[in-house]
């Protein structure tokens, strides 16, 4: 038996992009530090060797002009990927993404499409501060037009770029740093249309149910794992699209748990955690819960610097799985 | 005024540039078209400044009427593979490169028969088999994707051109000046075109900006650049054909400022003589003596390129097209509510 090797989130990302710039030469892409990789980890490593700096291109310290760029590549037949190195500086680039690649089909009558890729990295930790850790997914996921998508596993950092490239509209794909030392074996690269990429059970359980995306998704994975000991048995579910939003599965879900918790890495305040809790509690017999809806979130405060202070900020664990003790009671 | 200094000289002086163009050398054929084309944006215009006031045209309508010897100019230099990228003010760019009258009525009225299908108004213009990709009405917010555009075709490498069109405003923001530099930097084949017409919505270039004279910035960014009377239909096809020369054989970006006003006011068929800082009556008047359209007319007539009763008969035709089409708009159906949602993402188009 031959055992298979393994490969980082990180590394899958950059399989991603090796498969689709050598099946397809529309592709390319755009950002800071694509010839000096390190901006982005593994992530796209050697691309430029091994595709031309014409279709790996490093740009100028130009979020907004490059993001339009990408976008008008994109209503010309080419399928760019622009990089974000980091989601906070992505904040410059807002009227591109919002008001102009978000709209274009709506407002000139679903007559052109911009397949625009705009990748963004969350980058927390690190007593970076509040300008180099934000995660803003939800900003993104309440603006009609934008696909959102965050791989949570080794096989969506990989596939979902994939999907996200190949769809026709404008795609916000996020990666986290923290997921990227997770492996995983990686099976045959799967083209999948992007509008078929649903929410996907990541564990069975019948006591409770935990959402998550992305990294999340694994805060939710661990608080099941650790709490097998406590003899609660949870479900967890990865969203992995959240714009548009499905939670059917969810719904589901938590119709046979009775209970549910959302955790997510932003903030609180009209956040993901709390539209999934409500779009559920829409759906299902409110009579048939056994405890109250729960989210966990960031506090809503900017990230701080001084490490204690990170710590308080950033979830933990244990505080998780406290929560969730208290909720099954 | 801060430490505003002209640099445009005569050209900002509405009492120069009044005679007749020079059309000696010019072909018949070409100043017709142009001549017809120059008519046909400034009466349907009119006729959209009239449904304005009629209340039927109830969208932002941002009129460019004084104008329109510059996208005329421009795009006699134009392919149908080019992609030409435009902003709030854009019926001119659109109707210049062959973009339907009747899809532009339509369009204002709200009309599935528009030109976007009526989901976008007077402020989203498309005609993409014209390579119209796109008019949007925040400023400056295309020309970042028409620089793009222009990398497409730099990729592709069959001489297509991006064209970009913007005001004297949109140099005040950031992007168009990014948008400057990456296209310098990465030689990319594209035009920006800026309207000079010495106003943002309000407010007076003196008051705005250090200098009248916008492709300054070009300058910074090592661009090829022509400066010309936008009043010039002759003058600014000129100047275009040399800038679009070097973008298509591989030469980086042009910048072409052409200088202008505009009769009417930001929004709407006012002539704003009292919503401009500066603005002033007699300047409107000594502009419309700076008419493009007389001017060529008289430039014609000069080198004997339109005849006695020709004038006449050619406005009386555009304007009997532009009523029809007008009255068919007019009488067209809305869209249906489905596009509503059906039009956000591009699986159920």
């Amino acid at each position: 038996m031959t055992i298979e090797k393994k490969v980082s989130y990180g590394e899958a990302i950059c399989s991603g992009f090796q498969y689709l710039l050598g099946k397809y030469p529309n592709v390319f892409t755009i950002g800071q530090g694509l010839w000096a990789p390190w901006y982005v980890g593994n992530s796209m490593k050697d691309l430029d060797k091994d595709f031309g700096i014409e279709r790996v291109i490093d740009s100028p310290v130009s979020e907004a002009a490059c993001t339009g760029a990408a976008i008008g590549a994109s209503l010309c037949g080419y399928r760019p990927v622009i990089i974000h190195p980091r989601m906070d500086f992505m904040l410059l680039t807002i009227d591109q993404v919002v008001n102009q690649a978000a709209k274009w089909s709506h407002m000139l009558g679903g007559q052109a499409h911009p397949a625009v890729t705009i990748r963004s990295i969350i980058n927390r930790g690190g007593e970076q501060g509040a300008q180099h850790s934000q995660a803003l997914h939800a900003w993104f996921a309440h603006v009609p037009g934008l696909r959102v998508v965050l791989p949570a596993t080794v096989k969506d950092a990989r596939d979902l770029l994939i999907s996200s490239v190949l769809s026709d509209d404008p795609v916000l794909y996020i990666d986290d740093r923290w997921l990227y030392e997770l492996e995983d074996v990686l099976p045959p690269v799967e083209e999948i249309d992007l509008v078929k990429i649903k929410p996907q059970v990541m564990k069975e359980g019948k006591d409770i149910t935990l959402v998550g995306t992305s990294f999340s998704a694994h805060m939710c994975l661990q608080a099941a794992s650790n709490l097998n000991e406590n003899g609660i048995d949870c479900e967890v579910i990865d969203l992995r699209v959240i714009n548009p939003l499905d939670v059917s599965a969810v719904v589901e879900s938590v119709k046979k748990t009775g209970r549910l918790c959302a955790i997510d890495g932003g903030w609180r305040t009209c956040g993901l955690a709390g539209e999934v809790i409500v779009r559920v509690m829409e759906e299902i017999d409110l009579g048939t819960l056994k405890s109250k809806a729960k989210r966990i979130t960031l506090p809503d405060a900017p990230a701080p610097s001084s490490k204690p202070l990170e710590e308080a900020y950033y979830p933990s664990i244990n505080e998780v799985c406290a929560s969730i003790i208290e909720q099954v009671g | 005024m801060g430490k505003f200094k002209s640099d445009l000289g005569d050209l900002v002086n509405p009492s120069c540039f009044q005679e007749p163009l020079d059309a000696s050398g010019c072909s018949k054929e070409v100043l017709i078209s142009q001549l017809k084309m120059m008519l046909t944006i400034r009466m349907v215009e009119e006729v959209v400044a009239e449904l304005v006031i009629g209340g039927e045209a109830k969208c932002p309508c941002h009129l460019g009427i004084g104008q329109e010897a510059i996208p005329v100019g421009v795009s006699k230099l134009l392919k149908n593979t080019d992609h030409v990228f435009g902003g709030h003010r854009s019926h001119a760019h659109y109707l210049s490169v062959g973009g339907d009258v009747y899809g532009l009525f339509s369009e204002i009225l709200g009309k599935v028969t528009g030109c976007s299908k009526g989901m976008g108004g007077s402020m989203h213009l498309f005609a993409g088999d014209k390579g119209f990709k796109g008019a949007l009405p925040i400023v400056g917010g295309t020309t970042p994707i028409a620089m793009g555009a222009g990398l497409a075709a730099k990729m592709d490498g069959n001489g297509d051109v991006a064209v970009s069109y913007f005001g004297d405003g949109a140099v005040e923001g950031g992007v168009v000046q990014e948008s400057l530099n990456l296209a310098s930097v990465l030689d990319l084949p594209v035009l920006f075109v800026c309207e000079n017409n010495l106003y943002s919505s309000h407010l007076d270039i003196q008051l705005r900006q250090s200098s009248d004279k916008v492709s300054r910035f070009a300058e910074a960014h090592r661009m090829e650049n022509r400066v010309v009377d936008g009043n010039d239909v002759i003058a600014v096809s000129k100047a275009t054909e040399e800038l679009l020369q070097l973008a298509r054989a591989g030469k980086g970006p042009g910048f072409l400022e052409a200088i202008t006003y505009r009769w009417r006011g930001h929004v709407g068929p006012d002539e704003n003589i009292d919503v401009g800082v500066r603005r002033k009556n007699e300047d409107l008047l000594a502009w419309k003596k700076r008419d493009p359209i007389q001017r060529l007319v008289e430039g014609m007539e000069n080198e004997k390129l339109i005849g006695n009763g020709e004038l006449e008969k050619i406005k009386k035709d555009i304007r009997a097209s532009i009523i029809k089409a007008k009255d068919e708009a007019l009488e067209a159906p809305y869209p249906e509510k489905s596009a509503l949602l059906d039009l956000v993402y591009s699986d159920k188009k």
